[in-house]
């Protein structure tokens, strides 16, 4: 009997956490206390993207796009859907849902192309049948039987494929030096440490599509002569390792994993390694000395893992999302990955769209998307009217882009230009609330507890920046301070050991660059513009006052007074500027200044 | 696994998940499944289409949708049929058998039942 519905429930771990898991028992459950289990078949798949709006559930073939789903709804979606065939409209997106109408017609997806997320939302990550369905593994038997070794390097070169990671090196290049490297032991490593505040996107990927990960290795430990992957991946993303854990295992028991591969004479084999969360060893030198046993810290380039990596053999080292670009080029042909992007940049980027947006979630865009187009169209603006600041992307390692470049079209080349740079595609929406003296504090803070401590340039560099920032905040800040801030920086980024150091600069500098008025401002007039910093911040009772007291009883430093019914004041000499009294105060009569 | 064994496989399981796929997907069937459509038999028709698409190897063409009542109620189930070059049409009294008729005759064989087609309702109506 074949099923006449499918309901898709997204298992990302966004939604996990806000109950998908119970919404999945509950539909399983009335679709069998209705009868109509063998009608409709549910499954549990990875990240649509769209995680503000989660839990999703996608029900087919009427493409019913279910936001914001509670467990209770199942009833609802199974008893009116599934028997009647009547959808939900309390419960879709577009309330004004026209019939037929796709989901790709939402503003969320209409300009997204999903090559790395292809699979995500569509089929069952935990089901190498359903990957197989969707072209999966046919790569593997191109590789294995169809094109030498030098064919598939030659065919990621065409594509003009470059590392996900954040650096943007070309794949293909990286594949041919660790083919030509000497040796008869090589490694294959997965570089799954993703660690920048905010971002996403690898993680979702390994939930939704694991086996694009494994395929793509094994592609790779052909190419180069490798017979030993591992997976790199921390130890905080619990569902991913499951689902990496599962997929191997499902890969062993069909042959796609393990000594001669589909009859090819190929072995293989991948293993995972956890990582304890330490932001360091998501560089690829400090990664490897991680899993050799090691401490995490960073060796000098060269010798590039390519020549002398994982116990001083050739290592292939390559992010989540380029790996899993590589077997669609492979199915699909350079030519056509080739023709997406923009001249710079090949393929589609996937960003962790996060902060004071409308739409937070995941967002896959072609090379070359300008940042109005990802904020505004996709993103839906700027959450509650707010005014646009910036937006910073790569994380730590980035610089803040501020509104004059929002047209600038998106690709590696043009973020350094900016000041930034694509790391791994973390993208923080900022609004006018937003102190950017105050966020650089925050990643320089962040830096300052995940610098390895073995060169002195980001040990000590990022230690005295944040001092330096710390002091701008609290309106301590001098004009020299500013020069300083910028002689350290520039000093890190010429001579830190890796790439750590050498960004943890960036988004002081780019903020320095792009809002120095708001600099001025802390440092000259003592102010913060946006009332950030507290520091600089003066509570002050309005003559709206009508004295009733429920300021100064809430006041933990009792530093307001006044007589009932009369106009109160604060004590400026106690006031800890905590904002309490702000918060009470019923009649709008307190003032940030 | 072989290489064969894994395209075989491959070749399975495309069907299975293709029919949740709606891009690429030309021809429409369409049955009106309001508590009308239902209490007439309207779930029945609606195995039956599913079994003569996967017995004829449609899936990959034929989307199978639901509705609800499209207002004919004398005359459930009602079935609306879109294939591409061919005028759209509603089939009234759809059974199983007819079901058959359909897949065979208007999908497969590009031909109108015309005995069981039933006019649209008017276009005041439907602008509603």
């Amino acid at each position: 009997m074949a099923y006449s519905h499918y309901i898709l429930v997204c298992g990302g771990t966004a939604c996990e956490s806000s109950s998908s898991k119970a919404i999945l028992e509950n539909l399983k459950k009335e679709a069998k206390a209705l009868g109509v289990e063998n009608e409709v078949q549910i499954v549990q798949t990875g990240c649509f993207g769209f995680c503000e709006k989660g839990p999703i559930v996608k029900v087919l073939p009427e493409d019913s796009f279910y936001v914001n789903v509670t467990p209770d709804d199942a009833h609802e979606i199974i008893a009116e859907q599934i028997v009647k065939g009547r959808e939900v409209p309390r419960l879709l997106y577009d309330k004004n849902k026209k019939k037929n109408e796709e989901v790709s017609d939402i503003p969320f997806y209409k300009k997204q192309v999903r090559i790395v997320l292809r699979n995500c939302g569509v089929i069952n990550p935990e089901s190498i049948e359903e990957y197989i369905a969707r072209d999966g593994y046919m790569a593997l038997e191109k590789a294995l039987f169809e094109m030498t070794q030098e064919q598939i390097i030659d065919e990621i070169k065409k594509a003009g494929l470059r590392g996900r990671g954040g650096a943007g090196f070309p794949t293909g290049m990286k594949w041919e030096a660790g083919y030509k490297a000497a040796g008869d032991i090589k490694y294959v490593v997965c570089n799954a440490d993703e660690g920048d505040p905010g971002a996403y996107m690898n993680r979702s990927t390994i939930e939704g599509d694991p086996h694009s990960i494994l395929e793509a290795m094994t592609i790779c430990g052909k190419t180069i002569g490798s017979h030993m992957g591992f997976i790199y991946i921390r130890a905080e993303y619990p569902l991913a390792v499951h689902r990496l854990e599962k997929a191997i295992k499902q890969s062993h028991e069909k042959g796609l994993l393990g000594k001669n591969i589909l009859g090819s004479g190929f072995d293989f084999d991948i293993e995972i390694r956890l990582g304890a969360g330490a932001f360091v060893c998501g560089e690829e030198t400090a990664l490897l000395r991680s899993i050799e046993g090691k401490r995490g810290m960073p060796t000098p380039k060269p010798p590039f893992p390519a020549q002398a990596g994982l116990w001083g053999k050739p290592t292939i080292i390559n992010n989540v999302e380029t790996w899993a670009n590589i077997p669609i080029i492979l199915t699909k042909g350079a030519d056509w990955f080739s023709k997406i992007g923009d001249a710079d940049s090949k393929g589609t980027k996937v960003f962790a769209l996060t902060g004071k947006i409308e739409n937070s979630g995941l967002v896959e865009v072609p090379m070359g998307t300008t940042l109005r187009e990802i904020i505004f169209e996709i993103g839906g603006g700027i959450k509650n009217g707010k005014k646009f600041k910036g937006v910073q992307t790569g994380g730590p390692s980035g610089g803040i882009i501020s509104d004059k470049e929002l047209d600038v079209p998106i690709d590696y080349g043009a973020l350094i230009r900016m000041g930034s740079m694509m790391g791994s595609g973390g993208m923080i929406v900022m609004d006018e609330d937003d102190c950017v003296v105050d966020i650089a504090k925050f990643y320089m803070e962040f830096c300052v507890d995940e610098s390895c401590g073995k060169c002195s340039p980001c040990r000590i560099g990022t230690r005295q920046m944040y001092t330096i920032l710390d002091q701008i905040s609290r309106g301590n800040g001098t004009m020299q301070d500013l020069q300083k801030l910028e002689d350290i920086g520039n000093a890190m980024k010429a001579c830190s050991l890796c790439a750590l150091g050498q960004s943890a600069p960036n988004p002081t500098l780019s903020t320095l660059k792009k809002f120095r008025d708001e600099y001025l401002a802390h440092v000259q007039d003592k102010k913060c513009p946006s009332g950030k910093c507290k520091h600089l911040l003066t509570f002050f009772i309005t003559e709206k006052c009508i004295g009733c007291g429920a300021c100064a009883r809430q006041c933990p430093a009792n530093c307001i007074s006044g007589e009932k019914k009369t106009r109160h004041v604060i004590d400026q000499s106690k006031c800890l500027k905590c904002g309490a009294c702000e918060r009470t105060c019923h009649f709008h009569a307190i003032e940030k200044r | 696994m072989t290489l064969e064994e894994l395209r075989k496989l491959r070749g399975q399981m495309k069907t299975e998940v293709e029919k949740r796929n709606t891009e690429g997907k030309t021809i429409q069937i369409i049955v009106g499944m309001g508590t009308c459509g239902i209490a007439s038999g309207a779930k029945e028709t609606l195995n039956a289409f599913l079994k003569e698409i996967e017995e004829k190897g449609l899936a990959d063409h034929v989307m199978l949708r639901q509705t609800g009542c499209m207002g004919l109620c004398a005359n459930e189930p009602t079935v609306e049929v879109i294939v591409p070059d061919m005028p759209k049409v509603i089939y009234g009294n759809v059974n199983a058998k007819v079901a058959k008729e359909i897949i065979e005759k208007h999908i497969i064989g590009k031909q109108l039942l015309d005995k069981l087609i039933i006019d649209r309702p008017a276009a005041d109506i439907m602008s509603k």
